[in-house]
């Protein structure tokens, strides 16, 4: 798909032959995002769907208390310290971004008066700044008003290097904030941004408050005491927060939104597993929401026949992939084995690699691993011309792949292991411990072994694979193994970083204490130019057709293999109204949650 | 025997600073950094990861960062937490009721049912009450407490429905429904955990008591006419405590330790639950502060029953 | 008291007098008592014949481990799957034969380091006096404060490269399970052994057998081990079953055998979340695991009267 068949389905959009969820489904088929096609659409004319939030409730509390699962516990309520999404999520009960996404890509505002647009004159035509309007009379929970110099604050706040917030990816871009008056800020960055909704927006975006907070900036700011007692401006109040075990909150009576919220209290319970979770809302009914169900599908069909509550999916820009090693990890150069110095013994002929590519039974996973959650996807784009289902783009055939190898020259020996100049393809194949991963794990051991390919499984256990410790092996940049499996997210509404993971500047080595994203260590020319490009280019539908571009020298090299793009799981109650969204936190419109009765 | 209790308590000083040594640099060699959620978003930069680091002093030597918290633990500081970045002893303080109150109690139990059963089970060895306490025993410790704990929630919880199996710390409720609520919540983990214990006690109770059982003196004791309670009491069980002191001062320490399979099954928050999310999360001071604690337990429960051996076998001399 | 009591006369009268002609041996007499025990040697019946089943099992139940069928997924027991199938479709006979040869090694090997260990590390320190004795205490205590799970991660990142690479893949995670489930179980037998001790050796016969001027050695070896092994035996009939537990959550860790090799522990562990969809998946495994160790403590009761010459049968 190139610059112009984006432009022809825009025009079918905007003259209505073509629906706007439609749209989305398709660029994110194709790699990109929901925000993105938001956007694309925003700047071609067709503005964000007005707020469609559906509640019912006439006025605000008689719900009861809204009691939430979380099998992970969160452990801190300061959204610029998250550690991950439970924190995240748990903030959101206090905190409130001036704008989310919602599940089709629009942005929403919540303490933002305005989305900023080319129409309303707020968003300069050059990318270098955007004017946001705050709403008017939000106050925060202590009764002091909300104001710009309180955005203003989050952005000194996380900038500061000594603060060591994980929220400074999305605002070191700003060069300056302009406070225009009390209510309205114009952020300037110091380059052209195609992508000017990412600060103060969605989960990294929440605002806390300058006026607790501003004598605990830098060095200083784990003291701060409202780091364990949140004051925000969301829907409810903080009443107590035990880290790691639970979190009690009450309506905020003064809340911004009329009517908000239906719930009297709110009681977040953390800890213990996913599947007990998902018992104690789907099959008990003991809860009302279960956070982030990693559970076979099997189960939770299961559980779900309880008839309690319902699991529900939304869309996500998660992929489980499959990496296979460019450089030879079995050969060690300068003291670092999968050197970039190195080629790999087997993978250097694209024969095994479109073999591989076939050896692996997608639709399997997808059946009998992920169930709902996960849809299977080998090519983010197989035919340019037309989009189809995604089932029908990758194959899995023994046969074909048995046949490449043939004709490839890799012979079956003796022990019926293929073999070429003497050296038989065996493979160590690693990822980390997790049950669905164990289970593709042996599915995909057992095709191998039907093409003749022989296989050693590897697991390692999570915190270490994931951690970033320069000496140890076993981490997933490391890539001391053939082949790997792990998920990388796309917690980000925009794909730049997300796809920074292949450029030849950030490949993993020992140089850079195994700090760079690109773990194949896959490299291509072609690629970085097109990289380079897209993050300067300002019409979002030509950087969207380079992502896709992007996305294509990646996949179809067979390097990297795609396999499910993850569904993000929830349990709710029966009766639980819930606006869910892939593109941001579950909690985002917390406010708007009701109990139909 | 004043003179005994100060030599090993004074004795006990330097032997628990070289166990903290040797935990410290333990986890501090051990894999992993507490930085792996960070490490697999793309939205966080490296150079934040790098920022933490500094800022939680870990790319200092070892030998640095242990005189660090040595000093600052003698001046009664345990630092804080990576994860929640809340000080450590509040963390641990916030979870000690609910392990005291679970942990605790099921130890009790086990007790309570281990030392009668192991004595009547000895006392007539392969008799009908003996085989099924065995049988008991077995299945108690050859099933693991992950899954005894599954078994009682589909049945008390999912099937009937009596029992709820998601522990809160803060039950809304006040009076005796309070109380009562407590009591439910607990019963499920309490009988886990205490049967699981239970059943191995009670082996080496059998076992202890049967060893004494056939000696002259107890025979003698019967014959001389002594009411057979009377026998079993003062002569059997107190010379067969040994092993089971022994026993229960290696289990005391769990009751601050808490219990992680069982804390995780049943969502308690307790020590236990701390220590496991800590150590997934690489969070080394709270790991620190609580295996420290925990050591300190082990000393001094070990102490404790090196006394009672004198006390229960004046023989045993103290040196 | 083994040692000074084995020639009960009443007793010996008491046997057939077909026995009489032998000489009598205590190693005899035990063996004597332990086959009396009825449940004892039923047991070794048992044992026997669950070590030949894994042994001689994948012979005559030739269907792979590993084969995956999504058609017949968590099948219950049929005459093509007689234990039923997994989540994938694997024949859980197969993968049950296969197990239980890592489970029972492990759970024998690891019982045998652990108990070893214990018994070495408790006689020495209940025997001697002043600064072994504390050391060796402070070695237990040590021990028993180590948080388990960072030191397991220490362990694999430290030795499983070195271990693979002297003894093979498998063999090499082998020994480092058995080491360090066995490692990790001893120090309560030390506390145990060494407590029998302390009152053991001021007990009259030992005092008599030191006034006859039996050596240090002797002392320990005949006169006060026999006598503290009550204890031992429970203790390692025990660590058998928890070292089959302790298996699962090691695999479970990324410390034991690759993922796609099965074990009784990891089975378990696997079926525990289909515990109400597919009852059978753990049924077996739990099965098994509570046979061997019930017929495992029963032998161990035999062991302990057979070892206690007081006992009237």
């Amino acid at each position: 798909m190139n610059e112009r068949d984006l432009r022809n389905q825009i025009a079918d959009v905007k003259a209505g032959r073509l629906s706007r969820r439609e749209f989305v489904q398709r660029m994110i088929a194709v790699g990109l995002t929901a925000p993105m096609a938001g956007t694309m659409l925003a700047h071609s004319g067709v503005a964000f769907a007005a707020d469609s939030m559906e509640y019912k409730p006439t006025k605000a509390g008689a719900g009861g208390p809204l009691k939430l699962l979380f099998w992970q516990a969160p452990t801190l309520l300061n959204p610029h310290f998250a550690n991950g999404t439970k924190d995240q999520e748990a903030s959101r009960l206090f905190y409130e971004p001036l704008a989310g996404w919602d599940a089709d890509g629009n942005l929403v505002p919540i303490l933002a008066a305005e989305i900023p647009s080319k129409e309303n004159g707020l968003l300069a035509a050059d990318g270098m700044s955007v004017t946001w309007k705050l709403k008017q009379g939000v106050k925060w929970h202590d009764g002091k008003p909300f104001t710009a110099d309180d955005v203003i604050f989050n952005w000194e706040y996380s900038v500061n290097p000594d603060t060591a917030a994980v929220s400074v990816g999305s605002y070191r871009g700003i060069k300056a904030i302009d406070k225009i008056d009390d209510y309205t800020v114009k952020l300037n960055f110091k380059q052209p941004t195609p992508f000017w909704a990412d600060p103060f927006v969605a989960a990294y975006g929440l605002i806390i408050p300058k006026h607790l907070f501003a004598d605990y900036i830098g060095a200083k700011s784990r003291e701060a005491p409202a780091n364990l007692k949140p004051v925000g401006t969301g829907p409810y109040v903080y009443v107590d927060f035990k880290p790691g075990d639970s979190i009690a909150a009450k309506r905020n009576p003064d809340y911004h939104q009329a009517n908000r919220p239906y719930f009297d209290s709110v009681e977040v319970k953390g800890g213990g597993d996913a599947v007990s979770a998902a018992r104690a809302v789907l099959q008990t009914g003991e809860y009302d929401y279960a956070y982030n169900l990693q559970v076979e599908d099997e189960i939770l069909t299961k559980l779900e026949a309880g008839g309690q509550g319902k699991a529900q999916l939304t869309v996500t820009g998660h992929i489980e992939y499959i990496a296979l090693n460019v450089t030879d990890p079995w050969t060690e150069v300068d003291g670092e084995r999968a050197s970039v110095k190195t080629k790999h013994p087997f993978f250097t002929d694209p024969a095994v690699r479109k073999a591989i590519n076939l050896l692996i039974d997608r639709a399997s996973v997808q059946k009998f691993i992920y169930g709902r959650a996960g849809v299977a996807t080998a090519n983010f784009l197989n035919n340019p011309e037309r989009f189809r289902s995604p089932n029908n783009k990758f194959e899995f055939s023994i046969e074909k792949a048995n046949l490449i190898l043939e004709e490839a020259g890799w012979k079956k020996n003796s022990s019926g292991v293929r073999e070429k100049d003497g050296k038989p393809i065996k493979l160590v194949f690693q990822t980390s411990i997790n049950a669905p991963r164990q289970k593709n794990q042996a599915i995909i051991k057992q095709a191998f072994q039907k093409a003749g390919i022989e296989v050693e499984l590897k697991s390692v256990v999570a915190s270490v694979f994931f951690s970033s410790d320069p000496a140890n092996p076993d981490t997933y940049p490391h890539f001391y193994c053939d082949m790997e499996m792990y998920q990388t997210t796309m917690p980000q509404a925009d794909p730049q970083f997300f796809m920074n993971q292949f450029t030849s500047w950030e490949v993993a080595s020992k140089e850079n204490k195994w700090q760079g994203r690109n773990i194949s260590r896959w490299q291509n020319k072609d690629y970085d130019e097109t990289y380079k490009q897209a993050s300067s280019e300002l019409d979002p539908v030509k950087r969207a057709a380079l992502f896709v571009k992007l996305n294509d020298l990646v996949v179809q090299d067979n390097y990297i293999l795609p396999e499910i793009n993850r569904r993000n799981c929830i349990g709710l109650k029966n009766g639980m109204v819930a606006n869910k969204s892939g593109w941001d936190n579950d909690l985002w419109q917390i406010a708007n949650w009701y109990r139909e009765t | 025997m004043g003179n005994y209790l100060l030599r090993r308590l004074i004795v006990a000083v330097p032997s628990l600073l070289g166990i903290s040594l040797i935990l410290f640099v333990l986890l501090a060699l051990a894999p992993g950094d507490p930085f792996g959620e960070l490490a697999s978003n793309p939205n966080i930069p490296p150079e934040v990861r790098e920022a933490l680091r500094i800022k939680f002093g870990m790319d200092d030597p070892i030998m640095v960062r242990y005189f660090r918290w040595l000093v600052a633990m003698i001046h009664g500081d345990w630092g804080f937490s990576f994860a929640s970045r809340v000080n450590v002893d509040t963390l641990i303080l916030q979870r000690i009721p609910a392990t005291l109150y679970v942990v605790g109690t099921a130890q009790l139990l086990a007790l309570i049912v281990a030392i009668p059963v192991g004595v009547l089970a000895a006392r007539r060895p392969y008799s009908i009450f003996d085989q099924i306490a065995n049988t008991f025993a077995f299945i108690g410790f050859s099933l693991p407490t992950f899954f005894t704990g599954l078994l009682l929630i589909l049945v008390f919880s999912v099937n009937l429905g009596w029992l709820p199996f998601v522990y809160r710390a803060d039950i809304p409720a006040t009076g005796w429904m309070w109380w009562w609520e407590n009591f439910k919540q607990a019963v499920m983990p309490v009988t886990v955990l205490g049967l699981y214990q239970a059943a191995s006690y009670t082996r080496y109770v059998r076992s202890a008591v049967l060893d004494v059982i056939k000696l002259d003196y107890v025979t003698t004791a019967r014959s001389k006419g002594l009411d057979e309670s009377k026998v079993i009491v003062k002569h059997v069980v107190r010379n067969a405590l040994i092993p089971v002191v022994t026993l229960v001062a290696l289990q005391m320490p769990t009751v601050f330790g808490g219990a992680i399979v069982t804390e995780q099954i049943f969502r308690i928050p307790g020590i236990g639950s701390l220590l496991i999310s800590a150590i997934l999360a690489n969070d080394t001071p709270v790991i620190m502060a609580v295996t420290f604690v925990f050591a300190c337990l082990v000393v001094l429960f070990n102490l404790i029953a090196d006394i009672l051996y004198g006390w229960l076998d004046p023989r045993i001399s103290f040196r | 008291m083994a040692g000074l009591t084995h020639a009960s006369p009443s007793v010996e009268t008491a046997v057939a007098p077909a026995a009489k002609k032998r000489r009598f041996s205590p190693g005899r007499d035990a063996v004597r008592r332990f086959l009396r025990h009825r449940m004892a040697a039923v047991s070794i019946v048992v044992l026997a014949l669950l070590a030949l089943a894994i042994v001689v099992g994948p012979w005559i139940w030739r269907v792979p481990i590993n084969e995956i069928d999504f058609t017949a997924r968590l099948a219950p027991p049929s005459w093509d799957h007689p234990f039923g199938t997994d989540d994938l479709g694997q024949d859980l006979l197969a993968r049950m034969i296969y197990g239980g040869r890592i489970s029972l090694a492990v759970g024998f090997a690891a019982m045998a380091v652990g108990l070893f260990v214990g018994v070495v590390i408790g006689a020495v320190a209940g025997n001697s006096k002043g600064p072994v004795d504390a050391a060796l205490m402070w070695l237990t205590d040590l021990f028993l404060s180590l948080p388990q799970l960072p030191l397991l991660l220490l362990v694999i990142y430290l030795f499983r490269d070195l271990l693979k690479g002297l003894v093979g893949p498998e063999g090499g995670t082998f020994v480092l399970i058995v080491l360090v489930i066995g490692g990790f179980r001893w120090m309560p037998v030390a506390r145990l052994v060494r407590a029998q001790f302390l009152s053991l050796r001021e007990k009259e016969f030992v005092e008599a057998a030191r006034a006859l001027g039996a050596s240090n050695f002797r002392l320990v070896t005949r006169h006060i081990l026999p006598n503290a092994l009550g204890p031992v035996i429970v203790a390692g009939t025990i660590d058998v079953a928890a070292a089959i537990i302790a298996e699962s959550t090691l695999s479970f860790l990324g410390l034991g055998f690759p993922p796609d090799i099965p074990t009784w522990g990891r089975l378990l562990f696997d079926a525990k979340d289909y515990l109400d969809i597919a009852p059978h998946w753990a049924l077996f495994a739990g099965g098994a695991i509570f046979l061997t160790v019930i017929a495992i403590n029963f032998i161990g009761d035999g062991l302990r009267d057979a070892l206690d010459p007081r006992k009237v049968m």
